[in-house]
Formats: C-alpha cells, sequence, structure tokens
C-alpha cells in the first residue's frame, strides 16, 4: 500500500506541466489575412488526404477482410489492366492541379512585399534577435528571460517558459510591416505561428517578408533553424498594439537612447560597473563562457584565469569589441553601448576569483568606438 | 575467382568457407558479405536507437533533466546520421547481396573483392565517427543535414573526422552500388529479361543509379567545408563571396535522391512478399516499372523543397512545389497497384505480410503529409517544426525500416535453413506497430501546434504529447530486442525450413535448397 502510494507520488511528479499543456492537435489561424488563407489551405489539403485514406484503406481492408484465404478466397488471375492504370494516373493528376490552384494564389499572397509602412531589420545572433526599426533610431537585443533555475527544475515553470524576452518587438496593428531577415553568425530562421511566417535568417544576405496584424495581442514564436547549443532559447516575442500606443513606445525608446547616451559621460565606480556588469554579462556571455566563467572549452574558452582577462586591459577590450575570426565570438562594439561594454570587461577582470583590479570606464570606450 | 577457389580447385563439388575469422575477413562471397551487412547494420540499428532512448528522454518532461544542449545536438546528429548512413543504406545492400544472386541466378556479384572492400570500409568508417563523441569539443553537433555555416566555421574540431568518415562511406556505398549495376546487367540467367526481373532487382537498379549519381555531390560537398575550414576558402562564407545556401542546394541534391535511395528497394521487398500472400501475381508489373523510373528522375528536380524558407525567387518556389506534388503520381500508381495485387487474393497473414500490409499503410500516410509539405505557403508553418518529423519517421520507419523487417522474415528460412517462430515474429509486429504510432503520430500534433524540431526543451503546452511520445519511443526500440531474440532462436533451435517454405512464391531463390548452399548457380538457370 505505502509502495503504491510512494509510485503514485512519483508519477504524479511526472505532470506538473498538466495545468498549462493543452491537447492542441491543430495548426492555429493566425492573425493575420495570409495566416487565415494559409490555414485554409492546410485545413483543405488535409481533407483532400482523409478522403484518399478513406478510399485506398478503404479498398484495401475490404480485401483484407474478404479475401482471405480461410475464408476460401480464390486468387483472381487478373493482374494488367491499362485502362485502370491510365486512370489512376490521370485522377489524382487532377486532384492534385485542383490543390495547387489555391496554393499558388496564397504562395504569390505572401511574396507581396511592396509598399510598406514600417520596415524592420531582424538580426539573428547566437542565441537572441536584434530588432533595427529602419529610419526611426529605434535598435535593440531580444533575449531570452526564462531563469535557469526554471530550465534545471528547480524551480516551478511560468505559463511562458521559454516563450519570454526580456524586450518584445512592438508592432502596430493594420500596419504593413516589412522584415529584413539577416544573421550575425549562424544560419536562424525567424518564425511566429500566429502570423504564419517563417523566414531563414543568413549571414551576409538579406531576405524579406511582409505582415499585417489584425488584432492586438502578443504572438509568441522561437528560431525555427538549428543554430547551435541554445537553438531552443531564442524566443520571439511581439507585442501588437493599436497605431497610437505604438507612436507613444517608440517616443519612449527614443527618450530611453538618450538617457543612455548621457549615462557614458558619468564617472562610474567600481562596484556600480561591477553590478552593472554581472548583468550584462548573463544576459550576453554566460551562455557560452557560462555563469562561473569557465567556459565550455575548447569551443567556448574559460574567462576565468584566462590570458586575455588577466593581460593587458586594451587586448581585452579588442576582443570583445572586435570579436574573434574564425569562432562564435562575435564582434560586440556594435552590439553593447559603451556603457555596457565597459562594465562587462571590468566585470570579467574581476570576477571568479579573476583579481586584476583596474576597470575600463564608459568614457574610453566612447573614445574607441569614436575611432574605430 | 576468390583465392580459397584457387587453393581447392575448380572442382564441381561444393566447398564451404575458410575457417575462423578469416572467413569473415578475407571473404568474396556474396552471401557471407551480404550477412555481414545485415549484422552490421542491426547492430548500427541498436547504437542509432539508443541515441534515440536518449533524446527522447531529455524530451520526456519539459526542462533539461539528463544532457546539456549540446550534447543532445550531438545525439540527433548522430541519431540521424547512424540510422541513415548505418542501419538503413547498410541493410539494403546487405539485402542486395544476399538476393540479387539469387533472385537472377547468378553465381556471385560481378566484383566480389570490391563486394569485400565496400563492406570493411563501413565499420571504420562509423568508428571514426563515433569516436568523435569523446574528443575535446564533442562530435558533431549540427544536425545531420550539416548546414554551413555551423558546420564549418562554428563547428567543433571533430568536424574533420566527420568529413572524412563521410567520404569513407560514401567510397562504400559508391562501390556497392557498381556491383549491383554491374550484376544485374552481366549476369542475369538466360532467358531473364529486364523486364522479367523481380520487383526487387528492379528497384535496387534504380537505386545503384542513384547512388552513383549523388554519392559523388555528397563527396563534393563535404570536401567544401573541408576547404572552408582548413584551407582558407569561401565557399559557404559570404564575407568571402560564397553563400551559405548554396551548401544547402547541394546538400539536397544528393539529400533528396537519397531519400529515395532508402526507400526504392523497400518497394521492391514489398512488391516480392504480397504477391506471395496474395497468391496473385503483382498486379501491372510493367507500370511498377515506370513508376520507380519516374520517381528517380524526378528525384533530381525536386531538391528545394527542404528549402522552402531560404528567400528563394517566387518562380523558384513555384518550379519546386509542381515538381514535387508531380511524385505523388507514380507513388500513387505504386499504392494503387499494392492494393489491387491484394484485391481478390487469397491472402494469409504470416509476418512478412504484416510488415508489408503496414508499409503500404503507414508509408501512405507519410506520403499524404509529404503532398501537403509540398506546398510552399503551408510548409512555411510545417517547416522544421516536429510535423516534419512525424513525416519523415513515418516514410523512412515503416518504409524503409519494415521493409527490412518484411524482408529479413521473408527470406531467413532461405537464409539459415530454419524457420523463425510465427507467434513470436506476430507479436514483435504488433508491439512494433503500436510503439511506432505511439511514437511518430502524436508528432504531427505537436508539430502543427508550433514546436520546433532539434530543441532539447520545449514550452509548456507541448508537455502532455511529448510524454506519449517518449512513451512510444521506449516501447518501439525495446521491442526490437524481440527481434534479436527471434533472429537468435532461429539459428539455434527454429525447425528445419522446406526449399519454399511459402506456398505459392515465385522466383529463382525458391528452386535452390535451405539454407542456400555457399555456391549456387554455378551453372546457371534456364528462365523461359
Amino acid at each position: 500500500m505505502l509502495q503504491n502510494v510512494r509510485i503514485l507520488s512519483v508519477l504524479l511528479a511526472f505532470f506538473p506541466a498538466l495545468a498549462w499543456s493543452e491537447w492542441e492537435v491543430n495548426m492555429t489561424r493566425g492573425v493575420t489575412d495570409t495566416s487565415a488563407a494559409i490555414y485554409d489551405l492546410h485545413m483543405i489539403v488535409f481533407y483532400i488526404c482523409v478522403v484518399i485514406s478513406i478510399v485506398v484503406f478503404g479498398v484495401m481492408f475490404w480485401s483484407m477482410y474478404h479475401h482471405r484465404k480461410s475464408k476460401g478466397a480464390e486468387p483472381h488471375p487478373f493482374h494488367e489492366s491499362s485502362t485502370i492504370e491510365i486512370l489512376w494516373t490521370i485522377v489524382p493528376l487532377i486532384i492534385l492541379i485542383v490543390i495547387l490552384v489555391p496554393a499558388t494564389k496564397t504562395l504569390i499572397q505572401t511574396y507581396d512585399t511592396a509598399e510598406s509602412d514600417i520596415d524592420i531589420q531582424v538580426t539573428g545572433y547566437q542565441w537572441k534577435w536584434r530588432y533595427k526599426y529602419i529610419g526611426q533610431d529605434v535598435d535593440f537585443f531580444s533575449v531570452i528571460t526564462t531563469p535557469s533555475d526554471e530550465i534545471y527544475n528547480k524551480a516551478e515553470k511560468n505559463p511562458n517558459y521559454l516563450l519570454e524576452v526580456d524586450r518584445p518587438l512592438v508592432l502596430p496593428i493594420n500596419k504593413k510591416i516589412r522584415f529584413l531577415f539577416t544573421s550575425n553568425d549562424v544560419i536562424h530562421a525567424w518564425w511566429v505561428p500566429a502570423l504564419a511566417l517563417k523566414k531563414d535568417a543568413i549571414p551576409g544576405f538579406i531576405n524579406e517578408s511582409s505582415t499585417k496584424i489584425n488584432e492586438p495581442g502578443i504572438y509568441r514564436g522561437q528560431c525555427a533553424e538549428l543554430c547551435g547549443k541554445d537553438h531552443g532559447f531564442m524566443p520571439i516575442v511581439i507585442k501588437a498594439v493599436t497605431e497610437s500606443e505604438y507612436v507613444a513606445w517608440v517616443a519612449e525608446q527614443k527618450a530611453l537612447k538618450q538617457k543612455e547616451a548621457s549615462a557614458s559621460q558619468k564617472d562610474w565606480s567600481m562596484e556600480e560597473l561591477m553590478a552593472k556588469g554581472e548583468e550584462v554579462y548573463n544576459k550576453n556571455c554566460s551562455a557560452c563562457h557560462q555563469p562561473t566563467g569557465v567556459g565550455l572549452p575548447p569551443v567556448f574558452p574559460a574567462l576565468k584565469d584566462s590570458p586575455i582577462a588577466l593581460g593587458p586591459i586594451q587586448d581585452h577590450m579588442d576582443i570583445v569589441f572586435s570579436g574573434k575570426a574564425g569562432t562564435g565570438m562575435s564582434a560586440y562594439g556594435e552590439q553593447l553601448s559603451a556603457v555596457e561594454l565597459a562594465a562587462v570587461v571590468t566585470y570579467e577582470r574581476n570576477a571568479w576569483g579573476n583579481n586584476v583590479g583596474d576597470k575600463l570606464l564608459p568614457a574610453d570606450v566612447e573614445k574607441l568606438k569614436g575611432g574605430k | 575467382m576468390t583465392t580459397q577457389v584457387a587453393e581447392t580447385g575448380h572442382d564441381d563439388h561444393a566447398h564451404g568457407p575458410a575457417k575462423g575469422i578469416t572467413r569473415w575477413l578475407f571473404t568474396t562471397n556474396h552471401k557471407d558479405i551480404g550477412s555481414m551487412y545485415l549484422i552490421f547494420s542491426l547492430i548500427m540499428l541498436f547504437i542509432g536507437g539508443s541515441m534515440a532512448f536518449v533524446i527522447r528522454a531529455e524530451l520526456f518532461q519539459p526542462g533539461l533533466q539528463l544532457v546539456e544542449p549540446n550534447f543532445f545536438n550531438q545525439m540527433i546528429t548522430m541519431h540521424g546520421l547512424i540510422m541513415v548512413f548505418g542501419a538503413v543504406m547498410p541493410a539494403f545492400v546487405g539485402l542486395a547481396n544476399w538476393m540479387i544472386p539469387l533472385m537472377i541466378g547468378a553465381p556471385d556479384m560481378a566484383l566480389p573483392r570490391l563486394n569485400n572492400l565496400s563492406f570493411w570500409i563501413l565499420p571504420f568508417a562509423f568508428s571514426m565517427m563515433m569516436v568523435t563523441l569523446f574528443m575535446d569539443g564533442g562530435g558533431p553537433n549540427f544536425g545531420w543535414t550539416f548546414y554551413a555555416p555551423l558546420s564549418t566555421t562554428y563547428a567543433p574540431p571533430s568536424v574533420t573526422f566527420f568529413i572524412f568518415a563521410i567520404h569513407m562511406m560514401g567510397a562504400s556505398s559508391i562501390m556497392g552500388a557498381i556491383n549491383v549495376v554491374v550484376t544485374i546487367v552481366n549476369m542475369r540467367a538466360p532467358g531473364m529479361g529486364y523486364m522479367k526481373m523481380p520487383m526487387f532487382c528492379w528497384t535496387w537498379l534504380i537505386t545503384a543509379f542513384l547512388l552513383i549519381a549523388v554519392m559523388p555531390v555528397l563527396a563534393g560537398v563535404v570536401t567544401m567545408m573541408l576547404m572552408d575550414i582548413h584551407f582558407g576558402t569561401s565557399f559557404f562564407d559570404a564575407g568571402g563571396g560564397g553563400d551559405p545556401v548554396l551548401f544547402q542546394h547541394v546538400f539536397w541534391f544528393f539529400g533528396h535522391p537519397e531519400v529515395y535511395i532508402m526507400i526504392l528497394p523497400s518497394f521492391g521487398v514489398v512488391s516480392q512478399v504480397i504477391p506471395t500472400f496474395a497468391r496473385k501475381k503483382l498486379f501491372g508489373y510493367h507500370s511498377m516499372v515506370y513508376a520507380i523510373i519516374a520517381i528517380a528522375v524526378l528525384s533530381f528536380v525536386v531538391w528545394a523543397h527542404h528549402m522552402f524558407t531560404v528567400g528563394m525567387p517566387l518562380a523558384g518556389e513555384l518550379f519546386f512545389m509542381y515538381t514535387t506534388m508531380l511524385i505523388a503520381v507514380p507513388t500513387g500508381v505504386k499504392i494503387f497497384n499494392w492494393v489491387s495485387t491484394m484485391f481478390k487474393g487469397s491472402m494469409t497473414f504470416e509476418t512478412p505480410m504484416l510488415y508489408s500490409i503496414a508499409f503500404v499503410i503507414l508509408f501512405t500516410i507519410g506520403g499524404l503529409s509529404g503532398i501537403m509539405l509540398a506546398l510552399a505557403p503551408v510548409d512555411f508553418v510545417y517547416h522544421d517544426t516536429y510535423f516534419v518529423v512525424a513525416h519523415f519517421h513515418y516514410v523512412l520507419v515503416p518504409g524503409a525500416i519494415f521493409g527490412i523487417f518484411a524482408a529479413v522474415y521473408y527470406w531467413l528460412p532461405k537464409w539459415s535453413g530454419k524457420m523463425y517462430d510465427e507467434g513470436l515474429a506476430k507479436f514483435h509486429f504488433w508491439v512494433s506497430f503500436v510503439g511506432l504510432n505511439l511514437t511518430f503520430f502524436p508528432m504531427h500534433f505537436v508539430g502543427l501546434a508550433g514546436m520546433p524540431r532539434r530543441i532539447p526543451d520545449y514550452p509548456l503546452q507541448f508537455a502532455d504529447f511529448n510524454m506519449i511520445v517518449s512513451v512510444g519511443a521506449f516501447l518501439f526500440g525495446t521491442s526490437q530486442l524481440i527481434f534479436v531474440f527471434i533472429l537468435i532462436k532461429t539459428l539455434r533451435s527454429g525447425k528445419a525450413a522446406p526449399q519454399s517454405p511459402w506456398e505459392s512464391a515465385e522466383g529463382l531463390e525458391w528452386t535452390i535448397p535451405s539454407p542456400a548452399p555457399y555456391h549456387t548457380f554455378a551453372t546457371p538457370p534456364k528462365v523461359d
């Protein structure tokens, strides 16, 4: 009896997710005209497939039941019939053409990227997304915020587990938005099911797609192309809002940016830099170099006790700023602000037992940024 | 001729194999080599399967429990590579080795030494590929499709070993394919015209041509990777004037015919098995042959349907969507023909027949989801989700693997001279059938609901179906131990099999004693 209870409680422990999971078996209809058209096409083809299976399997099961030796069935000698063979070549061909007409129409619809209201450049990075509103001076990274305690089962998982980011992509509804996709390192794929939009982000090339969202709401998606270690951990969150809310949001972003710029002129103390540095490190660096700085050698080297983190500060800054060609280390000079760069370099030199004691000031980084 | 033949002379009496390990190392006998291929592929099936266990165990629940994401990626990569190149392809070559000479009335394969070499490359190639798992930085972690630049600039150092292993596997496949072509073209028994050949030989002839055509393309693409990694070229690096998408075009130009390589011999097997147990000739032999040829030809012009989301121009998408849909026609013809063969037959349901019927049903399901995937606009949603995973497992597991099981149960009495335990074999079938569907059917649902493939952890709404999938996978995987048990039991204590254990089986292989003597058809049989 006691053992049964124990088994039961173990079994129940396997189902903590049950509360949030849904037995969803189909594609979403989405919130754009295109996604609705794609959904309809999907359903048409699905029903055609169901009918074909019923016919084919029907004949098959019927003969399996009636033409059994145990029921005394005698084999009929027929084994060729040109008429019927021509028939079952032509009929499927006609069915295919019937399917291809709406498919072609829908495809042409998805390829219409002309005359957009807003252009957004989406850049894939290992393992985060960058959104740049072209002509708007709004440009930011969107990084997963699911705590590692939840991933490693030390804390209960929240309903948006793995589908939450620090800064969502804010988009206005009823506006034609054109996305320009590219990548900074490997191939990623930007996918939001509610928009029925999936496009590869390819380093060195630009792909385009457009969408027009009909309803406000939060829409979540994930990277769909294997892009390395944390491929499963680079979600996409879209916040679709009304146009007035969107305008207000853009203004807010610009104000934020100015505040950031003035921050780099301030004289930062060691404590402030270390605190900021830890935050920046955990967001940008810890996926590869690990939260404790030990890395995952040989692909992702350790920073703890590394010659670079303990060597001249100028070399350390250079590698963070310009990256290292031929490796996963990308150039953070353009990704991070002067304050963030200064803080993270300072942090790496003084954390986890690295004890160089020097610090980099945002103003110095600003000079370097201007110089390059 | 073999060295053994030279030593023992050219007397008419049958002589057995050499003693001890040298029999297997130096053999040029098609039956020995066939057996080695089959055993090798069975071992690989279990290695690849245990990797699937790791994958499914990690995905049993949301969160990271057992393995780190990087190791998970190594598992999905190795699982794919081992199943494709280690389990399915060698099994088919093993069947070809055993059966093609017996079916066309030839004394052996045309190029016996090449045959020995093409087998013995494999254990070395796979050992090399698998030791990468223990190297610094781990093994290949970029998926079995190894898209650049993840597999070049961003790859672990062991990628060079992976490239060399692929080269060796490719060389082995090309040799095996040349052997099949030469054997079928030159060594058919007098009177056996092409249109009298058993369907298994036809499917393998076409498969062999596909192999010869595309394996060099695979070799080319991995060589370009090697050059990018070590010799400073930029085939796949936009920074040097290359193009990462070029990799995908070249890879899938190999990859799409490759998927037919993994299914056509199974078509051949079920085309042998269904007529036997329906006690009726195969319906539409000629159109079956033309359908295979049509599928093979079309397979060269559909490759970019794997790449609908890379940003091809509209005209490209339309072309590949139309050609892909066209493949449904010859494939449909084959399925209709199998069903018509059963229609008005006199059927019994021994294990090979059960596997063949399951093949027809489940392969059709995989084919229908293939039609859905062929539609470019809807593929924008399906692409790289579990719907794709469900699709290709439905065509590969009940397709290739069930075809192989059907073949093994069908011809095992001929190979070993013993009958397998029918009750146990049917049990193996039903557990596999249930396990397989439990594993792969719910993948359609999570895929449509939005779960990307190749992720070590997933959002909570996919939790329930993933748990079912994992349970199904454990059932399906474990049930293959029954298969091993059946094989051992048959070899140790099976009842003696008659020359032709199946009531109405046709073909030259049933005109020789069971077990097949070490040397058969020393004088060619006459076919009328």
